[in-house]
């Protein structure tokens, strides 16, 4: 793969992934 | 009035909610937008998408829901008798989508069945049509029944009838908890192993390459909006029903933001694991990964069917991938069942065990159309007539009646409120501008090219029975039962102080 596909593979799964962890997070944190 | 029925647990809502949003076009749709539209750069547009009206529009639905408790007509025509009638066009255009979906989720079962023994041999294609479905020439022509695919189907529907005659905890919320964690589980083991067979990389490559030059053009970007809109089981009653089932003290907005999150991302391993096959496959047979590239059903029963028979463990991937298809599609359509049965609950003060009966008894008997050997090219045009002006005009409306004709600024209030995070201006900017110039821009383009050619070269008798009448129907159908002597009783306009001018 080259770096540019790379790069927009991780941008990809990470806004949308990296997104769902963070409202998981908050969610598990206002419970404590 | 009966109490309402509340879900059990935050995680059982989201489960659900994500089993909604998560359907087929995850799997089979998705990839090839994203190839097909710059690869790697279409994931900008995709993801603006998705902040700019996914998130928005979603947070709308469930601050709606929770507020007004009620399904798509009842909360429509508590707000204002006016637009009762855009509730049930809602429910009824989910009405006809469960109607046919029930119909591919069947194949799929069939096909999980045959992947054990790759039951459709060496030329998937010619299976697929002429031996399964016994495909006649044209739609007009219905052909005779086939019992496996009307078995299948009836299997289908008896899950969601069980799902949702079951009641919301007991049901709906009991089959999601169980189908989620497997679809995930599917879908990873699928990737784990796809991702290390020789030429998924070149695959991913032809995924993720990015062509800049795609995001200059407009019709790359009304597709990412598109795939959002669709992809989310907004605009057409689902979300409002199961955000009505929410408790009074919920998170509305983090609710929300997660459940397109993960939708999103789940889109996103579906291009992971067809993108690794059809790089497989492009490598096995010699040839590019742009001659092998396929989407929707032709993707699902036949491009896949011919990879799995290169692949070292045929049974493995043949398994894996349609059981997750099974389970994307049911957990959908019980959602689609449910947003019916729980408008007919509240209108006719039914019980849900009746609702339940009549919706699937009478679902069931429009499906068996489809399951005829004219079934796939009827299905066809109704699919694309329903989403294309059905669903966008649903949506359309709703956002316009929301953002433009009520008062945002309260069902913000009341959104913030019990949310873990606030949303202020740029959500009323996206609900108010973004959003409806996007789906407007949609439903002209859709207007103008199905008013200047025949979807798919189809007969014009095919196309004014199978595609503007339902449509028609349904609009009719919803001004009928939304009329002065048939209205909501007793919950007409109580909720009209939320109108901005009475």
């Amino acid at each position: 793969m080259t770096t540019g596909a790379v790069i927009m593979m991780v941008i990809g799964l990470g806004i949308t992934w990296g997104g769902a962890s963070l409202c998981i997070r908050k969610a598990i944190n206002s419970q404590k | 009035m009966q109490k309402r029925e509340t879900w059990s647990s935050r995680t059982g809502f989201i489960l659900a909610a994500v089993g909604s949003a998560i359907g087929l076009g995850n799997i089979w749709r998705f990839p090839y937008m994203a190839y097909d539209n710059g690869g790697g750069a279409f994931l900008i547009p995709y993801i603006i998408a998705m902040l700019t009206v996914g998130i928005p529009f979603m947070i709308m639905e469930f601050g709606l829901g929770h507020k007004f408790r009620g399904s798509a007509p009842r909360i429509f025509s508590s707000i204002s008798r006016r637009w009762e009638w855009l509730g049930w066009f809602q429910m009824l255009v989910a009405f006809v989508i469960s109607t046919y979906y029930v119909v591919v989720v069947g194949w799929a079962i069939c096909y999980f069945i045959f992947s054990f023994t790759q039951a459709w041999g060496t030329s998937p294609s010619d299976f697929f049509f002429k031996d399964y479905l016994h495909l006649t020439g044209s739609p007009l022509d219905m052909g005779g029944f086939n019992w496996p695919i009307l078995g299948a189907t009836a299997l289908a529907w008896v899950v969601s009838f069980i799902a949702v005659f079951s009641g919301v905890r007991g049901g709906v919320e009991r089959l999601n908890k169980v189908f989620m964690p497997l679809l995930f589980l599917l879908v990873l083991a699928f990737i784990g192993r796809t991702l290390m067979l020789p030429g998924a990389a070149e695959g991913l490559q032809w995924l993720f390459r990015p062509d800049f030059s795609a995001i200059m053009n407009h019709q790359v970007w009304a597709d990412a909006y598109g795939q959002i809109f669709y992809s989310l089981s907004i605009g057409f009653s689902i979300m409002l029903a199961y955000s009505s089932y929410l408790p009074k003290k919920s998170d509305i907005n983090n609710n929300a933001t997660m459940t397109v999150f993960i939708n999103c991302g789940f889109s996103m391993l579906g291009g992971l694991m067809i993108f690794g096959v059809l790089g497989y496959m492009a490598v096995q047979k010699g040839v590019a990964v742009s001659e092998v590239v396929s989407s929707g059903v032709g993707l699902a029963f036949i491009t896949l069917p011919t990879a799995i028979n290169l692949m070292p463990m045929p049974v493995f991937f043949g398994v894996l991938f349609f059981l997750a298809l099974t389970v994307a599609g049911m957990s959908s359509h019980v959602s689609l069942t449910e947003a019916v049965v729980s408008t007919i609950v509240d209108k006719l003060a039914m019980s849900r065990k009746g609702a339940a009966s009549v919706v699937c008894g009478l679902g069931f008997l429009v499906s068996i159309a489809f399951t005829m050997g004219g079934g796939l090219l009827l299905l066809d045009i109704v699919d694309h007539f329903i989403n294309n002006f059905g669903v966008l005009s649903c949506g359309l409306l709703e956002i316009i009646m929301i953002s433009w004709f009520c008062k945002l600024d309260e069902l913000q209030g009341h959104a913030n409120a019990t949310s873990e995070f606030s949303v202020g201006a740029i959500w009323q900017f996206c609900l108010r501008f973004v959003a409806p110039i996007m789906m407007t821009y949609m439903v002209v383009m859709n207007f103008y090219t199905d008013l200047n050619k025949n979807y798919g070269d189809y007969p014009d008798a095919a196309i004014m029975s199978f595609g503007w009448a339902i449509l028609g129907v349904c609009l009719v159908l919803a001004f009928v039962v939304s009329s002065k002597e048939m209205a909501f009783a007793g919950h007409t306009g109580v909720n009209g102080n939320f109108l901005r001018r009475r």
